[in-house]
């Protein structure tokens, strides 16, 4: 993998901010896109931009095959068994909300649990925190060790006969651990739960082998892939999907409607009400081309050693706090001596660097860590270790702007 | 290489409003305004207090979780408005928007002292709303009293 060559790939990749050659670290916030997404896309509005699974006219079709096409490569991107559990949503929130709204409060009642983990993105605590209060579960979190993983026997603790759900991230947003999901499947499924994965951090980065893992529903986002914004993937187990109530009622979704009643179309089509997001399924649809062309495993090994690198060179600067596990994904997160995460990014960004600063989306695990925000440098396939050390250099000078003024 | 555009941003009046907050605290009593507001997108957080008698800000105190932009923000701010009248506090909490936001501001018309050294967040758009947090607090506040009365 030549990731210099990769890098000219991605037109917003080769351009100066600040006066500064861009080096784009924030890549769990969303990824850049690369040129065959972009002319697919171009394709598809100056060509055949036309409504699917209506009409029969040519363009009708084209775009149809098209859109129908991705859902066929999203299926053997994540080998699931068939297109019927493969639902094409806005991304990862709705996907969760489908599943809370659509699947949860049908089947939640008093005394049942929805089990969670303290290091879940907001969209994977609220949706849980909703059906919670609406149906009287009770909401429960597996705790969180001090380096930021859980333990099996947590989960087989806070797991009983009582849980419906358990929702889990694959890898944390914020601390890049990587949680052992086809262990929790197991330890689920024995108590009779359904699993689902926030599959946002992983999808990008690793193989995704959903039968494997065997969760009930993985869900994940297609921006942060290289795909367009807008467009998301909810997967589900043809058994779950067939037991889930769409929550968008329409056109599109519908078999036969009558004056006061109507039936719903099968899956997958039955949750996706009104007009699909046509030009982000087929972008995303090129952007797994893309990421395949190259090779998962070989993205994953890219991003395991410049984050190894990252890890390492970031240990050498004084006074800096680096949080979560050594065995994480491709991001680190961290502050810097007392200097807040915001006055860090802005410093980074007069050097033309990119970093996330804040709470993540993720405020129960920044009350865990005790902090009110941190700076995270997340990496993808067109990061080289050029980009750290560039990285490397501005926080030594941040440090001593502001050791200076302080 | 240096940080040059920086410092247009923390100039030293700033870093020390950060470093020794002026009014920070909590106000005895329970006749004063109390004000939470928060910035959703990156958590910073204001607990501002104030005391408003025959329509003047007798006293103004806060507490917070922030950055130095609005943390130093919410000090100078306390200090500004403390002896002005609520239509002053008001009139300054425009012109400081629009300060920062890059418009022209008479500041002949009413003396901004320290604040005037926060012009430079209008270079930094992504960091505006650090620096109208507690302002924003204030106004919230002002705007409930005159409701209530």
């Amino acid at each position: 993998m030549d990731v210099k060559e990769l890098k000219q790939l991605f037109p917003v990749l080769n351009q100066e901010v600040n006066g500064h050659p861009l080096v784009y670290l924030d890549s769990a916030a969303t990824s850049q896109k690369p040129i065959p997404v972009l002319e697919k896309l171009d394709e598809y509005y100056r060509g055949y931009n036309s409504n699917v699974h209506r009409g029969v006219h040519t363009l009708g079709t084209r775009a149809t095959d098209e859109y129908e096409g991705s859902r066929e490569k999203v299926r053997k991107f994540i080998n699931a068994r068939s297109t019927k559990e493969v639902i094409f949503t806005r991304g990862t929130t709705t996907s969760i909300n489908m599943i809370a709204y659509g699947y949860a409060r049908h089947r939640l009642k008093e005394g049942d649990e929805i089990v969670i983990t303290p290091m879940e993105h907001h969209s994977n605590i609220i949706p849980w925190q909703q059906a919670a209060k609406a149906t009287g579960a009770e909401l429960k979190y597996i705790p969180l060790q001090q380096d930021g993983t859980i333990t099996l026997e947590d989960a087989k603790k806070m797991i009983t006969e009582n849980t419906k759900i358990v929702a889990i991230t694959h890898v944390s947003n914020v601390l890049g651990t990587i949680n052992p999901i086809k262990e929790i499947s197991d330890i689920a499924h024995r108590k009779g739960a359904v699993v689902v994965v926030d599959g946002a951090q992983s999808t990008p980065h690793m193989k995704i082998d959903v039968r494997d893992l065997g969760c009930d529903f993985f869900t994940f986002s297609g921006h942060k892939m290289c795909g367009p914004t807008g467009v998301g993937v909810l997967y589900g187990k043809e058994k779950v999907l067939e037991e889930m109530e769409p929550v968008e009622f329409g056109g599109e979704m519908i078999d036969f409607v009558e004056m006061y009643d109507s039936t719903w179309k099968e899956l997958p089509w039955k949750f996706e009400g009104g007009t699909p997001i046509i030009a982000g399924a087929i972008g995303l649809g090129t952007a797994i081309d893309f990421l395949e062309d190259i090779g998962l495993d070989e993205i994953s090994r890219h991003e395991k050693e410049l984050t190894r690198y990252a890890m390492d060179q970031l240990k050498t600067i004084d006074g800096i706090q680096i949080y979560g596990p050594e065995e994480r994904g491709g991001l680190v997160t961290f502050n810097l001596d007392e200097i807040h995460a915001h006055d860090v990014s802005t410093a980074l960004d007069s050097e033309g660097i990119a970093i996330r600063a804040g709470h993540h989306c993720a405020q129960p695990l920044m009350r865990w860590l005790n902090v009110s925000s941190t700076a995270r440098a997340s990496f993808y396939l067109y990061n080289s270790e050029e980009d750290i050390d560039k990285l490397v250099v501005a926080l030594r000078k941040t440090k001593e702007f502001f050791g200076d003024v302080f | 290489m240096s940080f040059d555009n920086l410092e247009t941003l923390y100039r030293q009046v700033i870093m020390d409003h950060y470093k020794n907050p002026r009014n920070r605290g909590t106000l005895e009593g329970d006749d004063s305004l109390t004000i939470d507001m928060n910035n959703p997108t990156c958590g910073d957080s204001i607990h501002l207090q104030m005391k408003i008698e025959d329509g003047k800000v007798a006293d103004a105190k806060f507490e917070g979780e922030g950055c130095s932009i609005s943390m130093s923000s919410a000090s100078m701010m306390t200090q500004a408005i403390k002896g002005k009248t609520v239509e002053e506090a008001l009139e300054m909490s425009k012109m400081f928007s629009d300060m920062v936001q890059g418009k022209e501001i008479d500041a002949d018309e009413i003396e901004l002292g320290d604040i005037v050294a926060l012009q430079g967040v209008s270079k930094f758009p992504a960091r505006i709303k650090c620096a109208t947090l507690a302002w924003k607090a204030m106004e919230k506040g002002v705007q409930e009293d005159q409701k209530e009365e």
